[in-house]
């Protein structure tokens, strides 16, 4: 939306009497009147949604991470994570929602479990590869220098994956924003609920959908100014 | 200097010494010292290492890539500083125009120096070097090989080099490992040593077929004993002149120098004259005492002569160089023409 179309916008809130209002939203129209009125039923899903990815993204991050590092001593751990990443990655949400009721119940930790489940192929996966592409002969210049394998991992290897890491973040937490949608399937609110409640009302749909997306769009931002910050050197190659 | 063909084992041999690889059998001493005995990564911290691929960390700068190893060691950030400008100037690259840079804003060239430096920056007394030129093009790679002679010279480390290419190790070598593959040692020697008397017919094969050149490469005009020669001015009497030609070992010929010692030109014994010797001597050529044996030879060949005037930095006549003394050079058993470092291990011997 420009500049111009929420001054518009704004100005029709002014003038417009609330008999059109009430028109507009029999018709499940898209109607900015009923929109500044109610944007305080989003609020509570909104952060609802937020926290549902934020938690699900770190403890995916961490899990994976782990298990990527753990694999990079072991490479053959590498296929069967992968394996069972994958397996997990293809579950139907609705289904995981399911199968993981008995154990956790309805309600937040159940779709956080699921969502997180869902990031570890993607995380696991740039992580690995990006210890795998640091140059064979950075590590064995590292190594006849007398760094340790520890210090190797901390002080060469992980930066130079950093980019591949932090890509791999990025696509994990655009996925599991528009996944934690299907959230309100196990109970645990967040957008996805509000859509759920009026589907063919535009308003409605446009406001939560419109979250999802900017929420989406500035944790990306958010990542890849992160990105930038600690990768200096890749700009500095470019040129 | 470990050289021979690739697959011969000369890297593997260079890399126990710090023990990027496990020796199964056998022994390397350092100091008296087994290497067997140290933690790997506390020995690599004294040894320093430089390979073809440099490996400069793409992620830090100059500064940080030859501090790495000072900052294991705990040097605080002024000492890392000091010491990093210390070795960019050694290895002539300006410290404020490259400390802060990344490894993909330098050339090859430089990077190769990057390294060089980094290998040198705790002052380990050993280094072990894989091809460090190799990756360069002929031009660059005789340039750093050049200034690496002159840095050694002041910094007189022991270096474990290897090299697949016999006139590196020549030129920088003080001993030559030859290596044959299945890890096999053909010959130790020093340069000269193993142009003259290859050990086998794989050395002599692997050196070449014009070894004979390449041991003129070793030595310079004033290593070898010139000969003496009759010299003599325009006027001088010439009953004088035939008599210094017999003390002289050049018998066929005079050369003419003037006031200040400089070379004229020659006069054969024939043209003296029987007075006093004439005006009118030939050009010849002209060496210099600082000159490798290998140019001396060309110039000789270039002036079309069998014998040059050889002078000094002044250009003072200091005796005659000729085709037979560089021939008899050539069959005369090697002396130990370099100054060599005495190897304190050869990880191949």
């Amino acid at each position: 939306m420009s500049p111009t179309d929420a001054v518009g916008l704004f100005a029709q809130l002014q003038t417009r009497d609330r008999t059109g209002e009430a028109n507009c939203v029999s018709e499940d129209g898209f109607c900015p009147d009923w929109i500044a009125d109610n944007w305080q039923r989003y609020q509570d899903p909104f952060v609802e949604h937020v926290v549902l990815t934020l938690v699900s993204v770190a403890a995916g991050f961490l899990i994976a991470f782990v298990l990527a590092l753990i694999a990079h001593r072991r490479q053959w751990l590498i296929g069967p994570i992968t394996a069972f990443t994958g397996a997990l990655y293809t579950i139907p949400s609705v289904a995981f929602f399911f199968l993981l009721q008995p154990f956790t119940g309805l309600g937040k930790t159940t779709a956080i479990v699921a969502l997180t489940c869902y990031t570890l192929l993607i995380i696991f996966r740039n992580v690995t590869t990006g210890l795998q592409a640091v140059p064979a002969e950075a590590k064995d210049a590292a190594r006849g220098m007398g760094l340790t394998e520890n210090q190797l991992l901390a002080r060469v290897e992980l930066p130079l994956a950093a980019p591949e890491i932090l890509a791999g973040l990025r696509i994990a937490t655009t996925t599991t924003v528009g996944l934690a949608a299907l959230a309100f399937l196990a109970g645990a609110g967040g957008l996805g609920a509000e859509l759920d409640q009026q589907p063919y009302f535009k308003s409605n749909v446009v406001v939560a959908g419109g979250l999802c997306v900017l929420l989406a769009a500035v944790l990306d931002v958010m990542i890849l100014a992160v990105q930038r910050f600690t990768t200096p050197w890749q700009r500095a190659s470019a040129s | 200097m470990l050289v021979g063909p690739s697959g011969c084992g000369k890297t593997t041999a260079m890399r126990m010494v710090n023990r990027m690889i496990d020796i199964t059998d056998g022994d390397i001493l350092l100091d008296g010292e087994s290497v067997k005995d140290r933690r790997p990564a506390e020995l690599r911290r004294q040894i320093g290492y430089a390979i073809q691929q440099i490996g400069l960390f793409p992620h830090l700068t100059i500064a940080d890539n030859i501090g790495t190893v000072p900052k294991l060691l705990g040097w605080d950030k002024q000492r890392i500083s000091t010491r990093v400008d210390e070795l960019l100037e050694l290895v002539s690259l300006d410290p404020s125009e490259t400390r802060d840079r990344y490894p993909a804003q330098l050339s090859g060239g430089q990077r190769q120096r990057v390294g060089v430096a980094r290998a040198l920056a705790v002052d380990p007394p050993l280094m072990l070097m894989d091809e460090p030129f190799g990756a360069i093009d002929p031009i660059n790679r005789e340039r750093l090989q050049n200034e690496f002679l002159r840095l050694q010279k002041d910094i007189r480390k022991t270096i474990v080099f290897v090299t697949h290419d016999i006139d590196e190790a020549i030129k920088m070598g003080d001993k030559i490992a030859v290596l044959q593959k299945g890890g096999k040692l053909a010959q130790f020697a020093n340069p000269a040593e193993l142009l003259m008397n290859p050990a086998s017919k794989f050395v002599e094969e692997f050196v070449g077929a014009d070894r004979a050149l390449k041991r003129l490469a070793l030595q310079r005009v004033k290593d070898i004993d010139l000969w003496k020669v009759a010299q003599v001015r325009v006027g001088e009497m010439s009953a004088d002149a035939r008599r210094k030609v017999e003390d002289a070992d050049l018998k066929s010929h005079v050369l003419v120098v003037d006031d200040r010692g400089r070379p004229h030109g020659w006069l054969a014994v024939n043209e003296l004259g029987s007075e006093r010797v004439p005006d009118g001597a030939h050009p010849g050529g002209e060496v210099e005492m600082d000159d490798i044996l290998r140019d001396a030879l060309a110039d000789l060949l270039t002036a079309e002569a069998r014998y040059g005037a050889v002078v000094d930095g002044k250009g003072v006549v200091q005796g005659a160089l000729s085709i037979e003394v560089i021939s008899r050079f050539l069959h005369e058993a090697p002396t130990d023409s370099r100054s060599g470092a005495d190897l304190v291990e050869d990880p191949a011997a």
